[in-house]
């Protein structure tokens, strides 16, 4: 199966999932194991290549101009997470089926968390650098979803923010973190990416793209002093913590660090901030992890514990300390899992998760509380358990660092601290839910869960004691494959062995496994202590006050800019764009005046711009009476039409000219609901600061057109003018550039006309508009019925005007005419009748709706686009075969022809749209007689 | 002709200028009208000026003006015009909404 196949199939089954639901809770979830277990059958399919030693890649190009591919990559450390993603993933599925309550949505659960595994397996199958960090933003989204599953609580609804937050923001610096290493290597590809670690360590760049990447990583892995959002996450439905903070979200960020190590480790920038931070977030999170009294917060801390030994591991940067933290990464998933989900059977059966209210749980749920004991044994590094090995190995590492350097022994004894811590907490967990007395004042009397709820768990636990007992033979090829992958060269000899004989790593287990009970037996005053010390230095309270300060930063700076005042910010606008136009006016020297040689000035063309400017200032001068105004710039549009056709514009001027006519229309329609006159508010002193501002800005574009005008220049047009006919078929350049050469911007512009009709069709919508009964002068409105002689014309005329149209659409693709000018010319056709003949007897012969009329344009030209497609051509190449039809001759039929049909029916579908829902406004209006 | 095209152009960003500074809808969206006649007159001119060569193909033709910026202005005078309908529309919204027709929605009526 492609490897492109496996990260879709998540995707497409999310929406089947949801879908499914509709149909009961059990066939979503069915559909969801469905899914899942394909992409896993999937992955079973590539198996074979990575453990054959081989990596994988397959590459779809995408932009590659940009350095952009769709390239997925399967190598070992791919493999291992894609099958934790989608083993884990599966047994999540089958919980949550048997966890989430009757009235929350399963559909929707078991959509985020599908979205979530395609993310997932996203990231951990790319082979391109972008497409890597796409997916990383993915599973951002998807997991805040997820966190924010129940979203009428608040808690989760604040959790899923702040982990929006701070993966998101991390996001963003492995964005740049992510261009900088393609900047330095020269490709986003992997494969050369991790062949290029020398180059990258070199180069000056190195530090900068490092601190940006592990900034990534961090925060996603919940390192110090990013880790506080993950305790928050836990406002998240049981599995969905089982999930994001055992196998996959928060692994990303290790995922990271184990694959470009190749690339970034090796050198002390990563070995004191990898391994630094890393140490700090292991003591930090163990240390937490003791004194929180909810099951899923000492959990959650644990797992932030857990997640920086894996951290510190990679930061050490040796291949066996890479090896070991590998290992950890499966070893944590398993024990982790499971002791979120028996979390949450415990939540589920007593109804909290409080520890000094859970107490004695064993006498109630036997089987649950051993299947506990055991992965939180494992947890705290039991022997004959998966922990332990790992533990091992984390402590034989940190052991033989650097003995010769000053200060060496802290590790090591840091390292055994959160030994100790860890198997305090893991004591708790067994001792303070399952034994320690009688439970207090429970909800629920609780007893074992639903058979199948167990099944998971039981699949985990005995996976805990498998790789406990027999590393080597379970573990061991995944293991060494993904090893291989990570250090991106051969696996060094280690061992799996349980016994390695009595060497410092096995009196650091012995001094964790004592100090662990010790510090658990003394807990009280060690409580009393936390106690005093909770809600000190708390990061959240930083977040928070972080937070506050940039939206009220946000808030002063908005409230500043926009006073409210349209007319103050339209000023402001203007004002700017003149002083940007005169700064590049000023910066260059050279006369105003090109060389080009001008044309001279007829008299016929004097007159009409004489009346153009007439008009325009009469237009603004008596812009109050607003009838006036209206006529005055209809003048305008007329003029600007005829210079159209003055030079070589004829297109234009038709559309123009129809645009015009329905332009009119419209503002006369609206003009009826609105003041026939506006007051005179602006002072004087305003105005003139207008008019100062308008005429400088009229100078401007006055004194730049001059300037373009009067120069010489370069066209691309001369290969539109070749090909027009020979490539497109038709005479009319303007109309083939508009169906043919460009065909797609047209298919953009008409969607918007589209969309534009639509979005007015919305706004007019139940609109309720008060008009005058009387103009200003407290006339009457006239009460005439539509004149005859006029009514009777535009019948007549009807015909005519539609056979216009058609000649001109039909004749666009060579001579001035098409699809628009033909549309906007029936759509003044069809508005003439209603204006002459009313609404009813209009809307009795042509129906009012209009949506079909644009959405079968849309489709048309869109069908046109997609049949080029269908003979194997790209979108919107068009085609033309001269054909002889009797008595008219030759004809010319292009497939560009129903393009414009297309374009044709949006513009008459959109234009009367909007002219006729107006219109209509008109006739609900209560009038005087019905009142 | 240039001259006399650039004060045109320069004469209708001004009308449009002052127009869209206006306090009421109805001048802004005039105002608006004025600005797109002066935008599309400016982006056809780039294509520079030419009398009598329309860019249709024909035999014997002495030459064609750019047909380019023809084809862009087009689609923008549509475009232009859906626009100015949304506009006022909105216009006419804002009066039912608010009761009047300032731009700012708190004129007297």
């Amino acid at each position: 199966m492609p490897l492109y196949l496996i990260v879709l199939i998540p995707f497409l089954g999310a929406g089947l999932a949801a879908w499914g639901a509709r149909f009961g809770r059990s066939h979503s979830a069915w559909i969801s194991g469905g899914v899942a277990l394909s992409a896993l059958a999937g992955l079973a399919s590539v198996a074979s290549w990575p453990f054959g030693g081989e990596t994988l890649v397959q590459t779809h190009a995408w932009l590659p101009s940009a350095g952009v591919d769709l390239a997925f990559r399967l190598d070992g450390l791919g493999l291992l997470f894609a099958g934790l993603i989608l083993g884990i993933g599966l047994l999540v599925i089958l919980y949550a089926r048997y966890y989430l309550s009757e009235r929350d949505s399963l559909g929707r659960l078991y959509a985020y968390l599908l979205l979530f595994m395609g993310s997932m397996l996203g990231v951990v199958l790319s082979e391109n650098l972008i497409q890597l960090l796409i997916f990383w933003e993915l599973t951002s989204l998807s997991s805040f979803l997820l966190i924010g599953y129940w979203r009428h609580r608040e808690e989760a609804r604040q959790g899923a923010r702040m982990a929006l937050a701070i993966t998101g923001a991390g996001g963003l610096a492995l964005l740049g973190g992510v261009l900088l290493l393609g900047e330095i290597v020269g490709s986003y590809a992997l494969t050369e990416v991790l062949a290029a670690g020398d180059i990258i360590r070199a180069h000056p760049l190195y530090a900068p793209t490092l601190v940006l990447i592990l900034l990534g990583a961090f925060t996603k892995s919940a390192q110090f002093p990013f880790h506080f959002w993950l305790p928050h996450a836990m406002a998240a439905p049981t599995p969905v913590s089982a999930y994001l903070h055992s196998a996959t979200m928060v692994k990303a960020g290790v995922f990271l660090l184990a694959r470009l190590f190749p690339a970034l480790s090796g050198t002390m920038e990563w070995t004191h901030l990898v391994g630094g931070f890393g140490m700090m977030t292991l003591l930090v999170g163990a240390y937490f992890a003791l004194f929180k009294h909810d099951l899923k917060g000492l959990l959650a801390y644990s797992t932030v514990s857990h997640l920086g030994l894996i951290t510190v591991l990679f930061g050490i940067g040796t291949p066996l300390a890479a090896v070991a933290g590998v290992f950890h990464i499966i070893n944590h998933a398993t024990f982790k899992a499971s002791l979120f989900m028996a979390a949450g059977i415990i939540d589920h059966e007593t109804g909290t998760r409080d520890m000094r209210r859970l107490n004695g749980l064993w006498k109630f749920m036997p089987y649950t509380a051993t299947l506990a004991m055991v992965a939180a044994a494992a947890m705290a590094g039991v022997p004959l358990l998966n922990g332990f090995l790992s533990k091992e190995m984390f402590f034989a590492e940190v052991a033989e660092l650097s003995p010769e350097m000053r200060g060496a022994w802290l590790v090591p004894a840091a390292a055994t601290v959160a030994g100790i811590f860890a198997v305090a907490y893991s004591l708790r967990f067994i001792h303070d839910v399952f034994f320690n007395g009688e439970p207090v004042d429970l909800p629920r009397t609780p007893h074992e869960p639903p058979r199948w709820m167990k099944v998971p768990v039981e699949i985990l636990v005995a996976l805990c004691l498998l790789v406990g007992v027999l590393p080597a033979l379970t573990v061991g090829p995944i293991l060494d494959v993904a090893a291989a992958a990570v250090l991106g060269g051969p696996t060094p000899e280690y061992s799996l062995a349980i016994w390695h004989g009595f060497n410092p790593a096995l009196g650091m287990s012995l001094i964790a496994l004592v100090g662990g009970v010790l510090v658990y037996a003394g807990r009280a005053p060690l409580f009393r202590l936390a106690d005093r010390l909770a809600g000190r230095n708390d990061a959240r309270a930083l977040y928070n006050r972080l937070l506050e300060a940039l939206l009220a930063f946000a808030r002063g700076l908005t409230t500043r800019l926009d006073t409210g005042s349209l007319q103050r910010l339209v000023f402001a606008f203007v004002a700017f764009a003149l002083v940007l136009g005169a700064a590049g006016w000023f910066g260059v020297d050279g006369a105003l005046t090109g060389s080009r040689a001008t044309l001279p000035v007829d008299g016929v063309s004097a007159l009409a711009v004489l009346g153009l400017i007439l008009a325009s200032i009469a237009t603004v001068a008596l812009h109050r009476q607003r009838f006036i105004a209206l006529v005055l710039i209809g003048v305008v549009g007329l003029v600007v039409s005829l210079i159209f056709v003055k030079f070589s514009a004829p297109d234009l001027a038709l559309t123009q000219l129809s645009v015009e006519v329905v332009t009119i229309v419209l503002l006369l329609l609206a003009l009826y609901f609105l003041p026939q006159s506006s007051p005179a508010e602006s002072s004087p002193a305003r105005r003139g600061r207008d008019l100062a501002l308008a005429l400088l800005a009229g100078g401007g574009v006055g004194a730049l057109t001059w300037a373009v005008l009067t120069r010489p220049y370069e066209t691309i047009a001369g290969y539109f003018l070749e090909n027009s006919v020979p490539g497109g078929g038709g005479g009319n350049v303007v109309n083939v550039i508009l169906v043919d050469f460009r065909g797609f911007d047209t298919l953009g512009e008409i969607t918007v006309l589209a969309l534009a009709g639509l979005a007015i069709y919305a706004l007019v919508d139940r609109l309720r508009l008060d008009a005058p009964d009387v103009d200003p002068e407290g006339r009457a409105w006239s009460r005439d019925t539509h004149p005859a002689i006029m009514a009777s014309l535009t019948r007549l005329l009807l015909p005519l005007a539609l056979l216009v149209s058609v000649f001109i659409f039909l004749r666009g693709h060579n001579v001035p005419g098409g699809g628009f000018i033909a549309g906007l010319i029936t759509a003044v056709a069809l508005i003439m009748q209603y204006m002459a003949n009313g609404v009813a007897w209009t809307q009795s012969r042509l129906p009012a709706n209009m949506h079909p009329v644009a959405g079968a344009g849309l489709a048309i030209a869109t069908l046109t686009g997609l049949a080029s497609l269908a003979f194997g051509h790209p979108f919107l190449t068009s085609t033309f075969a001269h054909l002889d039809w009797p008595l008219v001759g030759e004809f010319e039929l292009a497939s560009a022809m129903a393009f414009d049909l297309g374009v044709y029916l949006v513009v008459v579908g959109a234009t009367l749209l909007i002219l006729i829902h107006l219109g209509l406004l008109h006739d609900a209006r209560p009038t005087k007689e019905t009142r | 002709m240039e001259a006399l095209l650039s004060i045109v152009i320069g004469l209708l960003t001004a009308c449009g200028v002052y127009l869209a500074l206006r306090g009421r809808t109805f001048p802004v969206v005039l105002g608006m009208t004025f600005l797109s006649y002066a935008v599309n007159l400016f982006l056809f001119a780039m294509g520079r000026l030419t009398i009598g060569q329309p860019p249709v193909i024909a035999a014997g033709a002495a030459g064609y003006t750019d047909p380019l910026p023809q084809a862009l202005v087009l689609t923008a005078i549509v475009i232009g015009f859906a626009m100015t309908a949304f506009v006022i529309i909105l216009a006419l919204k804002a009066r039912a909404e608010l009761g009047n027709d300032h731009v700012d929605g708190r004129g007297r009526s």
